[in-house]
């Protein structure tokens, strides 16, 4: 029998769909399997694909991974939508426009809820990426949840991000949270087939002409794609490889994984506090205490946060 | 524990996935995880979705009257490949006569055109396997 370790090494697609439930659900027994992975990882290119809601990223993400697997990488995918903060359901449609690659045994898509993470991610991606990583993927591509707000997390995780905008924003460059703007490796102009797509090229190049890149260090680059006309996915691919290999020669890449390791271990901590104050029932019903406390103003919130921590340290 | 996850497929060629949708947004309101794969999926892709995705629950939908073959290959397929943990039920229009072979074959169960997504609801917390 092979050990769980064993089996997510040599890709075993049942092995790594149960650990990734595993570690979504903050299973105990995941934690010492990941673990164990970390030192088979760093292998995989880390792509981000952020952009407007309904731009085209699944879409672009299925075209974009068939040029990669005629190239023979393999290819894990993680598209993440919202989860209702109601409900806690969610809806995941991504692969509705992943065609033939949803059996092709050399990729593994993996559809995920954001389960209460703000952000544009889930809280497991972290994992999700590790796992995927040490099962051999040599490209593992992001998928966010459309952007709405400032939904940028999505840089701190990837190596190469691409921010994908469509024709017909009008003066939308302007008014797309500058957060988004900033954080392009590249820029996808996706739907080149609709009308007005030159135009939202051209105000592109204004915008970048006057803007000096802070996140990346790299002047951005803009390819136009249509996922109608199969267009721009070849174009999309040398760029994604030539930020790979900046990001090489440059020692970027260790920039970048440091930037993701921190924002892994922190998320750990995280984790672990919020367990630690809510998973025990002692102090469950202290936090309540104190919260009615709060609100009846006998205690400040302050201070209330101190008690809890308090009792943690002990 | 976890989340019940649930994949929503449309095996087979008719392109009427309305009955599909309004289900899947039942069981997401009712706070499960829904994935939706979309239209003309073949028995293979369902079963490997299903695997990645370590779902819970297969729905399939089908009008186009081939379940007794295409709810069949899924339910077979599932077997070979050990998701016997996996509730898989169906919906569409099938004939009452054509409901105990497919129990048989490994539908746990079938609902008609009309059924309340409630019914469906608490047939899958109910049956669900985790
Ligand atoms: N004309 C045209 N339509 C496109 C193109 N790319 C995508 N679409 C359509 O745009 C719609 C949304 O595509 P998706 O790929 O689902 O977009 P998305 O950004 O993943 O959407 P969310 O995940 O819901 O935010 C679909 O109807 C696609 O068929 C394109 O290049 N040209
Ligand atoms: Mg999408």
């Amino acid at each position: 029998m092979k050990t769980v370790e064993q089996q997510i090494l040599a890709g075993d697609q049942q092995a790594i769909a149960r650990l990734i439930t595993a570690v979504e659900n903050n299973s105990p027994v995941a934690i010492d399997v990941m673990r164990s992975l970390h030192r088979h990882t760093g292998h995989a290119h880390i792509i981000g694909v952020t952009g407007v809601m309904g731009g085209g990223k699944s879409s672009l993400i299925y075209k974009l991974s068939s040029v990669m697997r005629k190239k023979g990488l393999k290819i894990g995918i993680i598209a993440i939508d919202p989860t209702s903060p109601f409900t806690g359901g969610a809806l995941l449609g991504d692969r509705i426009r992943m065609g033939e690659l949803s059996d092709d045994p050399d990729v593994f898509i993996r559809s995920m809820g954001t389960r209460g993470m703000l952000g544009g991610l889930s809280g497991a991606v972290y994992d999700v990426i590790e796992i995927l990583d040490a099962a051999g993927k040599d490209v593992i591509l992001i998928e966010t949840v459309g952007v709405g707000q400032a939904e940028v997390d999505i840089v701190k995780v990837a190596d190469t991000t691409i921010v994908l905008l469509v024709p017909g924003l009008g003066d939308s460059i302007q008014t797309i949270k500058a957060g988004l703007m900033e954080i392009a490796d590249i820029f996808v102009v996706n739907k080149a087939d609709k009308p007005g797509a030159d135009q939202t090229v051209a105000e592109l190049e204004s915008f970048l002409d006057v803007y000096a890149p802070t996140v990346s260090q790299r002047k951005p680059v803009i390819v136009s794609t249509s996922v109608k006309e199969n267009m721009g996915f070849e174009d999309l691919h040398e760029q994604i490889q030539l930020h790979y290999m900046f990001l090489q020669k440059n020692e970027k890449v260790v920039e970048k994984r440091k930037i993701r390791y921190e924002v892994v271990l922190v998320e750990i901590i995280r984790k672990r506090l919020m367990g630690l104050i809510y998973d025990q029932k002692r102090l469950t019903q202290t936090v309540d205490q104190l919260v009615s406390d709060v609100v009846q103003r006998k205690l400040d919130p302050y201070t209330a946060a101190d008690t809890i921590f308090s009792s943690l340290i002990k | 524990m976890g989340k019940i996850r649930v994949l929503v497929a449309k095996p087979g060629l008719d392109g009427h996935d309305r009955g599909a949708k309004i289900v899947a947004r039942a069981l997401r309101d009712a706070g499960m995880e829904v994935i939706y794969s979309g239209l003309h999926q073949t028995a293979d892709q369902i079963i490997t979705t299903a695997i990645q995705e370590d779902v819970h629950v297969i729905g399939l939908s089908l009008l186009s009257g081939a379940h007794m073959t295409l709810f069949v290959d899924v339910a077979t397929l599932a077997k070979k490949h050990d998701l016997q943990n996996v509730l898989i039920i169906g919906g569409g229009i099938i004939p009452e006569d054509d409901i105990p072979a497919l129990k048989k074959a490994g539908i746990s169960a079938v609902f008609g055109p009309g059924t309340p997504v409630e019914k469906i609801v608490e047939y899958i917390e109910t049956y669900v396997k985790r």
